[in-house]
């Protein structure tokens, strides 16, 4: 390893002419290797993707291991990597509070919800709230909030690809956001579930990789940790090693806590990810995997952030110049470290993480449409085998085209932030439903439907009333509201909504069905 | 797939009333009552670590910003130790269902076979 860092070192020194934003072939040859092995993996999957549990499950054939790389692949997202490494190398230490709190909700994720949610749905998290409630109401709120959710995520990645391909390849913003479009609709339309189940595996393997090359030339350079800290001390002062603003006020700390964790839990190309194991069983141990991979990465992911801040010429200036979000921190680090081939290499997976993130979001958004709303509402679930996946896929390129049209007004964003807010919706409209439906016996159809849509409507009017959207996007002077993360407010709002209209209209058909669920939420049997 | 429920009871009609025996014999509730005060519990050491985590930032900032080395806070080995207790507190979930929940599933599910 050594030898090999010192020979990407003295790369580096020769790299010394490449300005960034020009066209870079070792990052497009790079980035070209990696787009080829995963539509040879697209083509292969395509064969094995005819019938609508392969195309939204895989068959249900995926192992517990291959599940938890995937799962970490989606969760490990442009928004981990650039995002969470761009907010330390600017801000220091309130990048880790991002990291821990992405960590926490996968616990709480195997403890509150994963098991039952296999043993009870078959598709997307709405058959599990659906389950014994009255199918078209609650299927349309879930799928309102589900694609709400999956439009924040995908447009915080396109953000990132945005930015990603002006510092990469030196091809203007739009191409780039139509070239992540077109080869992810390739990726979801052909190869299903399957092949962005092996296309997120491969590039799990790859950013971990990645990631802890970058934290060992980090330390080779600089030593330590704690010569590293002391060097960011030196250069930034010791606020950088000091939480910041971002957890001064309880009340935002708790609120952004809340989302990060909760979040998770109503994730619907996360939740998606349990119906391509074959039982609960497989579903837990893949939750464990996923927690060690993704727990790894974000322990060295500061080291990354650190290192950007005091090894990249002109530090945290030259970051911010290159990308007022911060997001392009590791990749210039990767420059500075390893000259273009391995800001080739960087590039190409955090390209291919995007494409890779997009593709499961997308497959979601596509099924939330499909599944719950064209084969369980329209069809009232007669639809043939071939009409689902037809559904499938129309809804996919409709989603794909919207994907690409929102990356465009978010420009300048930090993506970590944008996350945070897609996880607040999750947490706020999702998240309620699905857990009450599992343990609340009385909870109806009227409950149901009340709770996604206050949590959906409140956390996206207050957000776009915040300081974020109502100052950074609509240019507005001060924002409406004062918290920067609403879950704490909308979240509590969404669970009393819930209580408050379940017990108001009282479901004895839902009640009585209460009963025979246990059998299948907690032992699995006639699970699919 | 309507209704999954009366799907169950559909595929297997004969066993309708032995479904409704296991749901009410105390093994059952023993089972689902168990498996609730271990998800709680460790849910409760989950949260108590990250919002302790959080809340000291607002509330104690001096200690998360004492130093115990040259430079490093206190801070910094805190946060990690949260990630640090997330997995544990995952793993321990997974031991206790392996060796204790899945064994009382499967002699629950051979109860219903009969």
């Amino acid at each position: 390893m050594n030898s090999f860092a010192q020979q990407l070192l003295s790369l580096a020194a020769q790299a010394g002419e490449y300005k960034l934003g020009e066209r870079n072939n070792t990052a497009l040859s790079f980035f070209f290797v990696i787009v080829l092995i995963t539509l040879v993996i697209t083509y292969w999957a395509a064969k094995k993707t005819k019938t609508s549990s392969e195309f939204y499950a895989a068959g249900r054939s995926v192992s517990a291991a291959q599940n938890g790389l995937a799962l970490a692949g989606d969760y490990m997202s442009a928004a981990s990597f650039l995002g969470i490494s761009g907010m330390v190398a600017m801000k220091g230490y309130d990048g880790m509070i991002y990291a821990t709190g992405w960590l926490v909700g996968w616990p709480a994720l195997m403890f509150l919800v994963a098991e039952p949610l296999r043993n009870l749905g078959k598709f997307t998290f709405a058959d599990v709230v659906a389950f014994r409630l009255r199918q078209t109401p609650v299927r349309i709120a879930s799928a309102v909030g589900g694609i709400l959710t999956v439009l924040f995520y995908t447009i915080a990645q396109m953000v990132g690809s945005g930015n990603l391909i002006k510092l990469m390849f030196g091809i203007p913003y739009l191409w780039a956001e139509i070239i992540v479009g077109v080869v992810m609709l390739a990726y979801v339309l052909f190869g299903g579930m399957l092949a962005t189940t092996w296309v997120q595996i491969i590039k799990a393997c790859l950013l971990l990789a990645g990631v802890t090359l970058l934290t060992v030339l980090v330390l080779i350079k600089v030593g330590s940790p704690g010569d590293l800290y002391a060097k960011v001390v030196h250069d930034y002062g010791q606020k950088m090693l000091e939480p910041g603003a971002l957890a001064k006020n309880p009340l935002e700390a708790v609120s952004l806590g809340l989302a990060l964790m909760l979040g998770l839990l109503g994730l619907p190309h996360i939740l998606m990810r349990f119906y391509t194991v074959p039982d609960a069983k497989a579903a837990r141990k893949s939750v464990l995997y996923a927690t060690g991979l993704i727990g790894y990465f974000y322990i060295i992911i500061p080291i990354v952030g650190f290192g950007a801040a005091v090894l990249i010429p002109g530090g945290q200036a030259a970051i911010k110049a290159i990308d007022a979000g911060g997001n392009m921190a590791a990749p210039v680090l990767a420059l500075t470290l390893g000259g273009t081939p391995f800001l080739g290499f960087i590039a190409a997976v955090a390209f291919a993480t995007i494409l890779a993130v997009v593709a499961g979001l997308t497959l979601a958004g596509a099924s939330a449409y499909s599944h719950d709303i064209y084969v369980n509402v329209i069809k009232k679930n007669k639809a043939t085998e071939e009409e689902q996946v037809k559904a499938a896929k129309t809804a996919t390129i409709v989603f794909g085209v919207f994907a690409v049209a929102l990356g465009i007004p978010f420009k300048g964003q930090n993506v970590a932030f944008m996350v945070g807010l897609a996880f607040s919706i999750a947490a706020s409209a999702n998240f309620p439903a699905l857990f009450m439906s599992i343990v609340w016996k009385r909870f109806s159809t009227q409950g149901a439907v009340a709770s996604i849509l206050v949590g959906a409507l409140l956390s996206v009017g207050m957000i776009t009333l915040s300081e974020t959207v109502w100052v950074g996007v609509f240019g507005f002077s001060s924002a409406i509201v004062p918290l920067k993360n609403p879950c704490v407010i909308s979240m509590t709002a969404s669970f009393i909504a819930g209580i408050v209209v379940s017990l108001l209209s009282p479901d004895a058909q839902a009640q009585a069905k209460f009963e025979d669920e246990k059998l299948r939420t907690y032992l699995g049997v006639g699970a699919e | 797939m309507a209704d999954t429920a009366r799907n169950v009871t559909r595929q297997e009609p004969k066993l309708h009333k032995s479904v409704t025996e296991i749901i009410e014999s105390p093994d059952f509730k023993r089972l689902v009552s168990l498996r609730w005060t271990v998800s709680m519990v460790l849910l409760a050491l989950l949260f108590v670590t990250y919002y302790g985590y959080i809340l000291l930032i607002p509330y104690a900032p001096d200690f998360m910003k004492s130093k115990i080395g040259e430079v490093t806070t206190m801070a910094i080995p805190l946060g990690i130790g949260v990630i640090v207790i997330a997995f544990v507190l995952t793993a321990v979930y997974v031991v206790w269902a392996n060796s204790s929940y899945d064994p009382e599933v499967e002699r629950l599910k051979g109860q219903l076979r009969k």
